[in-house]
């Protein structure tokens, strides 16, 4: 075990890190935001909307992330014509075609937990809704979601670590995340137990903290589950 | 001439082939105790659920303070929508609801239970709605409980919030749909006082409900459905001595 080449990396990694967060994060916000309609488009009772919400997310969980990272990065160059439009600026980049898959991926997942903790609203509590004189959006909003996220919160923490985990496959396309990082650093010293233990703790760590504030957040949401002390 | 607060004619609710109510009518002026009585199956709950439109009746008016609530015509499966949903939504504010199971929104503590519909439906400050809360809830003994979730009271005290949750917005009618069926005997009497000291006080109520005692002592007409018909309407004095129909009579003879 050489410490040496750690510490000498350590700013590598740090910089690593940063692209890691950066992609999840971006990708878990952006992939929420089409979640969301997406688990009501899955409820919907037009035929052609929810069997589009079905058709979308049974193929992004049905299929790897890094089978889908590889048909966007790799497979969409192959058409000709896409290269003579201007999405090829996007397309041509690493970094894009890694937030958009991630996001594509965590919007099908989220919107299946979404569909999920929705499907499991107490019906009497949506009927008090009705019966109170909200409109459909007002229930949605102040009863329903309010009440599914407190449910969906566990599934959901679950997501947020496998796409933490799921984005290590960016460092396959050149991109320097905290896998990137570590490949980088076993070809250059090939020390592949330093290089990729250290990256591996890292991940342990932010995953802790992960755990740590959706406990702080399930303390704060869940007081009307737990059993009341005092 | 004064209005009519609710005004029932000619209700009718199918369910597929099964015809659940059959033209029932039925008129709360203002202060009105109305008891619906009947065995299980006979259409109460329907009623109750058809008057702010949980249920919507295939045939048959209903009217709040006059205001009649426009359907359309029935379709090829007999099945009317509402013309004008936000006529309904401002219609069922002013019908608030005390149901069997309760419906505490629970992810909301007592206290935001009781303001969420009359900050976000009648649109009142919330400030304004705190504090005619904490009011409401001195009223039915929860003032100490007003920052307890659902899940942490017993259903005699689950059941008062519910009512400090309909009181709060000021309602013409007060539907009350067996609200004391699910609540264990000991349990029953606390809610039962709430009620008797809300008709005492004049608020129009609708009581689908067992409660002999309550239906005897409290109302000023008892409505006794049988098979989706009205089998007997009258002031319980006569209810209670001297039913005219049979029917009736077999009932209560099971109750004592």
């Amino acid at each position: 075990m050489d410490f040496s080449i750690i510490a000498d990396n350590w700013p590598l990694y740090m910089q690593g890190l940063g692209l890691t967060l950066q992609l999840v994060a971006l990708s878990l916000v952006i992939g929420f935001c089409i979640a969301l309609p997406l688990a009501l488009m899955r409820q919907s009772s037009i035929k052609a909307v929810s069997w589009f919400a079905w058709g979308y997310i049974y193929f992004f969980r049905g299929t790897p992330l890094l089978v889908q990272l590889f048909i966007i990065y790799f497979g969409l160059g192959q058409w000709e014509w896409l290269k003579t439009t201007w999405a090829w600026d996007l397309f041509k980049e690493a970094y894009f075609c890694a937030l958009l898959s991630f996001t594509l991926n965590t919007a099908a997942y989220s919107a299946e937990i979404i569909r999920g903790a929705i499907a499991a609203t107490p019906h009497g509590e949506v009927e008090a809704a009705v019966a109170y004189g909200m409109s459909p959006f007002k229930r949605m909003f102040r009863i329903i979601l309010p009440s599914a996220a407190r449910r969906a919160l566990h599934a959901y923490s679950n997501e947020i670590i496998f796409m933490l985990h799921g984005s290590s496959v960016a460092g396959i396309i050149t991109l320097n995340d905290l896998t990137g990082v570590a490949r980088l650093v076993n070809s250059r010293y090939y020390s592949p137990f330093e290089a990729f233990l250290t990256s591996g703790l890292i991940y342990l760590c932010v995953t802790f903290a992960i755990v740590a504030a959706v406990k702080a957040l399930e303390n704060r949401w869940h007081a009307h589950l737990r059993p009341r002390t005092a | 001439m004064s209005q009519a607060t609710l005004e029932v004619t000619d209700l009718s609710k199918s369910f597929g082939n099964h015809r659940v109510l059959d033209k029932v009518s039925l008129t709360a002026n203002k202060g009105d105790v109305i008891s619906i009585l009947g065995s299980s199956g006979s259409g109460k709950s329907t009623f109750l659920r058809c008057l702010n439109l949980l249920e919507m009746p295939n045939d048959g008016d209903v009217r709040v303070k006059g205001e009649l609530i426009e359907m359309t015509r029935p379709d090829v499966r007999g099945e009317r929508t509402p013309k004008n949903m936000r006529q309904v939504e401002r219609i069922r504010s002013k019908l608030s609801m005390v149901f069997q199971g309760f419906n505490l929104w629970g992810h909301m503590t007592v206290l935001q239970n009781i303001i969420e519909a009359p900050v976000h439906v009648l649109g009142q400050s919330r400030a304004e709605a705190t504090e005619r809360a904490h009011a409401l809830l001195q009223r039915v003994g929860l003032y100490e409980r007003r920052d307890y979730y659902p899940a942490h009271l017993s259903g005699g005290q689950q059941q008062r919030a519910a009512i400090a949750r309909a009181l709060a917005m000021d309602p013409e009618v007060i539907l009350f749909d067996e609200p004391t069926s699910a609540l264990d005997p000991e349990l029953v009497g606390e809610v039962l006082k709430v009620m008797r000291e809300l008709a005492e006080e004049g608020r129009t109520m609708i009581v689908v409900t067992h409660e002999m005692s309550f239906a005897r002592d409290v109302s000023s007409q008892v409505m006794f459905l049988h098979q989706g018909q009205i089998e007997e309407l009258a002031p319980p004095s006569e209810f209670f001595t001297q039913p005219r129909s049979e029917r009736v009579r077999q009932f209560l003879s099971t109750q004592y």
